[in-house]
């Protein structure tokens, strides 16, 4: 009985229960001893010039071993952070002429303890000449205030061509609807930390809270001018990423920097409030959506037009645009599809990858986009979804954004949801609460939805993993994922049990330690086993053939009769029992280890169908979810717990944008949301359990068959809940309301409703 | 995230602590649950230079009849008021409500003096004992006096509590088996009141509408003229001065309070 | 100014500023790290500990006010290489952790809510752990490990007082 495929409790969790993980901000290791403890002074200001600094009081106070501001990095230069990035608009790692957004850092204060570091911080006399500051996406376009002058310009970045204005041309029916697809922080539950040693070899050992120990390695090395080889960079327990700590973080080169400036080591952890304005915010799209079609329910085409918020500096945020232009079509056979972006700047915390990172984006604008065609042509929202799938496929199919998706089955998805939750039903009660005049009325919302995982459209990414046995019966296993809550210790240890017969508690698994294993992709994306995976898998059978020679030699056997022997944990003669030899064995002598590589054929794209339930208070507006019932196809699944633990966090984040996230600024760029006490992160009470279908369609991108499934439960459950809301109330004459779907909107949309029904003079 | 530092002294007596409140004036801040004051002086909005701990005085957390009121000690924990027998049976509203409090663990700490000193006008247990016509006992060296519930909560943040003296105990009418209701609306159950309503007795008071918790006044006098529960509701932003924020501008508040009112009433009336 | 308390069964005496939290005490003083601070303003419960038979937040009380009390963190639940308390077996039997940053905290929450109701339905478990957040779970298996310990009868809110646990 295979291992896989079978619901196997996380080898990670019984020191996690027990001691507790340990975080950067728990490391004990004897190279932080005497570690100065940074301390961030960040702009209150959102826009403006800055006239001085003055840390004169500041350096006197208790503790206070060094003050640093912009003045002191002298041999810094901006940071452009990524290769789009125009030279005009880099980023300063401390503020010294301009500030950009509240938050932006403008010094550091070291002290021996860490208390002493807000007393001093505090001291720190920041004075700033404001300048106008640019908040919404319709300021920054107008470009009346450029944050960067010298660029000449607020956008950031553009994606296609304008689209021609013939598009919609042959549509009976046209619908068009400004959306918006709110900014929301990602809060991880560990905010951001770092810490910095630097050794006598002249090497600086980096410990950080990221998704990929490699890429922080590198980056650092190339923003502090570094040779190859100097820096080292561990990735201890990470308390959540999902997208936000993909990447290093300015901070992380600054405290490296420090270390090596004042002769100790440094460390920080942020505060949470520090974190909601300092760490990336996800989303933060403006965008224009137009869908056309004939009135039997086709759709012929669809248009988005994207304003992206990039904030204040451009960032990962900024390139997300062109992975929604191009998963803009979903799951549709639509003809003509079009998409246009610009990512434009504005006085606000920058945008990064948040749990889906453009593709929530791309599915959320359709899936309103096919309510609105539905109820223009007055057809049900299932059904014109069902007349608009793409016939289900196994063979790669291209659409017109470029996309190749490997394999789906839209249809049985959506019919799946839709039986499991018991559809008719809905509706039949939902008719009857409307005769009644019901104050709590039902609302029905669906989701189709397909996204992209593990790569770039035109190229699939790659992974390395090192499966090594040793003598004494264990095994490692080295990967260059970094996982952070998934679970690939266990994952990655069942691909290779599965293969070598070693028990899974004889298996360890290693990561994100940049001397240990230099080469590695991360944690994001949703690529870690269709790739990490893959590449265990993929070690494990050459450490499979590796074995065979040894064993051949050794057994005077013919390496092609050697098999597998998963009880022995090593190979026998086939056909022989009793003559085999254990992989332990055969590294007596020498070690028994294999690198690998995969590389993926292409990007995979699992797909699902969501379908949600609300009630609505149509009395205050206040809307809950009562059911959320979902399929989530990533083709082959490893560890059905995990699998759907992935899908239960995903829906809740999902939920969360849906009802009652986002990030708020007023109109001086002052953040209104920034503790966890004003901004609204979904909590137990506002979630039901879950119902989850399960459903298989196998990629043929890698042996496993699997795709992606982390961001998956995000993607299909925003757009059910929205659409949910806005069904529960579509009978009083509402056709749309932006998300978060709060009280106070719902009650307004179902006042003006009811005003615009009173002033035609018809009854809804 | 961490307070300013200060002086700690644990009071021993009500006595002691009225003295060291009387030595430091307006420096001093009283400590109880610590679960109003302690979140302030972690973001530095609030900087005592001392603190006098009073979470221990165990002669001031009980729950007992007195008479025809109960007599609720200041530093009673949420919990422990949510839980009493007496409360449930003689003054139920405020059972109920005290269990509404933030969640579990704040329950645990939080104290009713501490939340009544603290003077927020989007607070639960304040709207309730305002409703419930409660009266405020406070002490100073100089001696005691009550302050009825109406008269206590001057100003946003701001109560009739003179810096020098301290709540040591809530009286309150016993209300038994009389209707009560209370609406508390929230974007996450967790969350402070948008508004609140709590009504019993023929009084009815808001939450979150104005710089202090309010009684409703032209709401009570029509319900005293025979107004049915939805027609007296229909006066509960009278009187109000209800503030826009991100969860709800003054139009959208006056709704509520007017929604959450009728059915405060809705629920004295079953 | 000095300060003892009882931790996982162990006085300590140690020296400490007033303004020191609960949390940095047991975390830096008491070496005990797996109580985990996630945010400011008294919201997400990740830390979360026992005092006096009560769960509290350990961000909001000051180390000094708990002078005298018995303190229980997550490391005080189970032995060392012996069985794991029936709460958090149940948080790995059900997976109700993935980045574990909110366990220790949601663990002794739900110790807590099982020592007020030992039978708790899935919507009192939600409401019961409503001070506790977490981004990971969803909370949907959190709710199952609850119920599954719950099963467990007065085991599972039953917290060792004089266990020796060494941090």
């Amino acid at each position: 009985m295979s291992i896989l495929g079978t619901r196997v409790v996380r080898t990670e969790d019984p020191l996690f229960l027990t001691q507790g993980a340990t975080y950067t901000d728990d490391l004990t290791d004897e190279r932080l001893s005497g570690a100065l403890h940074a301390t961030f002074v960040r702009s209150q200001v959102a826009h403006g010039r800055v006239l001085t600094v003055d840390t004169a009081e500041a350096a006197r106070a208790s503790g206070v071993v060094a003050v640093i501001t912009a003045a002191d990095l002298v041999d810094l230069e901006p940071l452009r952070g990524y290769s789009f990035v125009a030279k005009t608009m880099v980023r300063p790692w401390l503020a010294g002429e301009t500030v950009r957004f509240v938050g932006d850092p403008v010094a550091v204060v070291l002290t021996e303890q860490r208390y002493q570091g807000e007393d001093a911080a505090e001291l720190v006399a920041v004075d700033i000449e404001p300048y106008p500051a640019v908040v919404r996406l319709a300021d920054s376009v107008r470009e009346a205030t450029l944050l960067f002058p010298d660029a000449g310009t607020n956008v950031a970045k553009t994606f296609g061509d304008p689209r021609p204005k013939d598009f919609f041309d042959d549509c009976e029916v046209v619908v068009s609807q400004a959306i918006v697809n709110q900014r929301v922080a990602p809060v991880p539950l560990e905010t951001r930390a770092a810490a910095a040693y630097w050794g006598t070899d002249g090497r600086v050992t980096i410990w950080c809270s990221n998704q990929g120990a490699q890429q922080v390695r590198d980056q650092i090395t190339e923003w502090l001018h570094l040779d190859d080889g100097l820096v080292h960079v561990i990735t201890p327990d990470v308390g959540g990423g999902f997208g936000a700590k993909i990447g290093a973080d300015p901070e992380f080169a600054l405290i490296a920097w420090l270390a090596r400036h004042q002769g100790r080591p440094v460390r920080w952890a942020e505060s949470r409030s520090e974190n909601l304005v300092g760490m990336v915010h996800g989303r933060g799209q403006d965008q224009t959506v137009s869908i056309g079609g004939r009135r039997d329910g086709t759709v012929q085409a669809y248009s988005i037009e994207i304003v992206q918020d990039s904030g204040a500096y451009p960032w990962l945020g900024t390139a997300l645009p062109s992975l929604t232009i191009l998963m803009a079509p979903g799951v549709y056979a639509i003809d003509e599809v079009h998409g246009s972006a610009r990512s434009l700047v504005t006085n606000t915390t920058p945008t990064g990858a948040y749990r889906g990172a453009g593709r929530p984006e791309a599915t959320a604008a359709i899936e309103r986009a096919m309510d609105l065609f539905a109820a223009e042509i007055g057809m049900d929202p299932a059904e014109v979804r069902r007349r608009n799938l793409l016939p289900a496929f196994t063979e790669p199919h291209k659409t017109p954004t470029g996309a190749t998706y490997d394999s789906g089955n839209y249809l049985a998805a959506l019919e799946e949801v839709l039986a499991a939750a018991g559809y008719d039903d809905l509706r039949r009660e939902q008719a009857l609460r409307r005769d009644r005049g019901d104050v709590y009325q039902l609302g029905v919302g669906i989701s189709t939805y397909v996204e992209i995982t593990g790569g770039e459209p035109d190229e699939g990414g790659e992974e390395h993993a090192q499966v090594e046995v040793h003598a004494d019966g264990q095994a490692t296993i080295l990967t260059g994922a970094s996982p952070h809550g998934q679970g690939h210790a266990t994952g990655f240890a069942m691909l290779a049990s599965a293969q070598l017969g070693i028990p899974l508690d004889k298996i360890t698994v290693q990561h994100g330690d940049t001397d240990r294993i230099p080469e590695g992709g991360g944690t994001m994306g949703s690529r870690s086993l269709q790739q990490g995976g893959a590449a265990v898998h993929q070690a494990a059978g050459e450490l499979i053939d590796l074995a065979r020679q040894r064993a051949a030699r050794i057994l005077e056997a013919n390496p092609d009769d050697l098999i597998v022997d998963l009880p022995l944990a090593g190979l026998s003669v086939r056909g022989t029992p009793g003559t085999g030899i254990s992989f332990a064995d055969l590294a007596a002598d020498e070690p028994l280890l294999v690198d690998s590589t995969f590389r993926a054929a292409a990007a995979t794209y699992p797909f699902g169908a969501h379908v949600a339930v609300v009630e609505v208070d149509t009395e205050s507006g206040k809307a809950e979810v009562v059911r959320l019932v979902s399929v989530d196809d990533a083709g082959t699944i490893l560890n059905p717990l995990l699998a759907e633990g992935q899908r239960h966090g995903g829906i809740a984040q999902g939920v969360g944008q849906a009802l009652l996230e986002e990030i708020l600024y007023d109109d001086a760029g002052n953040p209104l949301t920034s503790t966890l006490a004003d901004y609204p992160f979904v909590s137990a009470t506002e979630l039901p359990s879950f119902e989850l279908i399960a459903m298989e369609t196998v990629t043929g991108m890698n042996p496993l068959g699997a795709k992606g499934i982390g961001e998956a439960g995000t993607i299909g459950s925003t757009p059910a809940v929205q659409n949910a809301v806005i069904d529960a109330v579509a009978h009083l004459g509402v056709r749309h309301i932006d998300m978060p779907t709060t009280p106070m909107r719902v009650w307004r949309a179902i006042n003006e409703a009811r005003s615009a029904a009173e002033a035609t003079g018809t009854e809804s | 995230m961490i307070p300013a530092p200060f002086d700690y002294v644990r009071a021993g007596s009500v006595e002691e602590a009225l003295a060291a409140l009387r030595d430091h004036g307006d420096e001093a801040k009283l400590l109880a649950g610590g679960h109003s004051l302690l979140p302030l002086m972690k973001l530095r909005l609030a900087v005592p230079t001392h603190l006098i701990d009073v979470g221990h005085l165990r002669d001031l957390s009980y729950v007992r009849v007195e008479g025809d009121v109960i007599a609720i000690g200041a530093t009673t924990r949420h919990h422990e008021l949510e839980t009493s027998t007496v409360a449930a049976s003689d003054a139920p509203l405020l059972a109920h409500v005290a269990g509404r409090v933030g969640d579990p663990q704040v329950r645990h700490r939080g104290t009713i003096g501490g939340t009544l000193a603290h003077g927020d006008p989007a607070s639960d247990l304040p709207t309730a004992l305002l409703a419930l016509n409660a009266v405020i006992v406070v002490q100073a060296t100089t001696g005691r006096r009550e302050i009825v519930a109406t008269e206590f909560f001057l100003g946003f943040f701001e109560t009739a509590l003179a810096a020098e003296e301290m709540i040591v105990e809530v009286r309150v009418p016993r209300t038994g088996s009389v209707g009560w209701g209370y609406e508390k609306f929230t974007r996450r159950d967790n969350d402070w009141p948008i508004v609140a309503a709590a009504a019993v007795d023929g009084r009815v008071a808001l939450a979150n509408m104005g710089g202090t918790v309010l009684r409703a006044s032209a709401v009570e006098e029509a319900l005293a003229a025979g107004a049915s529960a939805e027609e007296a509701a229909q006066q509960a932003a009278e009187g109000t001065a209800p503030s826009s924020d991100m969860h709800a501008d003054g139009d959208y508040r006056r709704h509520l309070a007017r929604l959450l009112t009728r059915r405060a009433l809705e629920s004295v009336a079953r | 100014m000095q300060i003892s308390m009882i931790v996982n069964g162990q006085t300590r005496t140690d020296d400490v500023e007033p303004r020191l939290l609960l949390a940095h005490y047991l975390r830096e003083v008491c070496g005990l790290r797996a109580t985990n601070i996630g945010c400011d303003t008294t919201s997400c419960g990740a830390c979360t500990v026992i005092v006096d038979g009560l769960t509290v937040k350990s961000c909001t009380v000051l180390a000094v006010q708990a002078q005298d009390s018995r303190v229980t963190t997550m490391e005080g639940l189970s032995a060392p290489d012996s069985e794991l308390h029936p709460v958090p077996a149940a948080f790995r039997a059900e997976h109700g952790l993935q980045c574990g940053f909110c366990t220790p905290g949601m663990v002794m929450a739900a110790i807590g809510l099982l020592a007020d109701n030992p039978d708790p339905t899935d919507r009192e478990v939600r409401e019961g752990l409503e001070g506790n957040l977490c981004r990971c779970t969803g909370y949907h298996n959190i709710v199952r490990a609850v119920r599954t310990a719950a099963a467990a009868g007065p085991a599972a809110s039953s917290v060792p007082s004089d266990a020796q646990v060494t941090a």
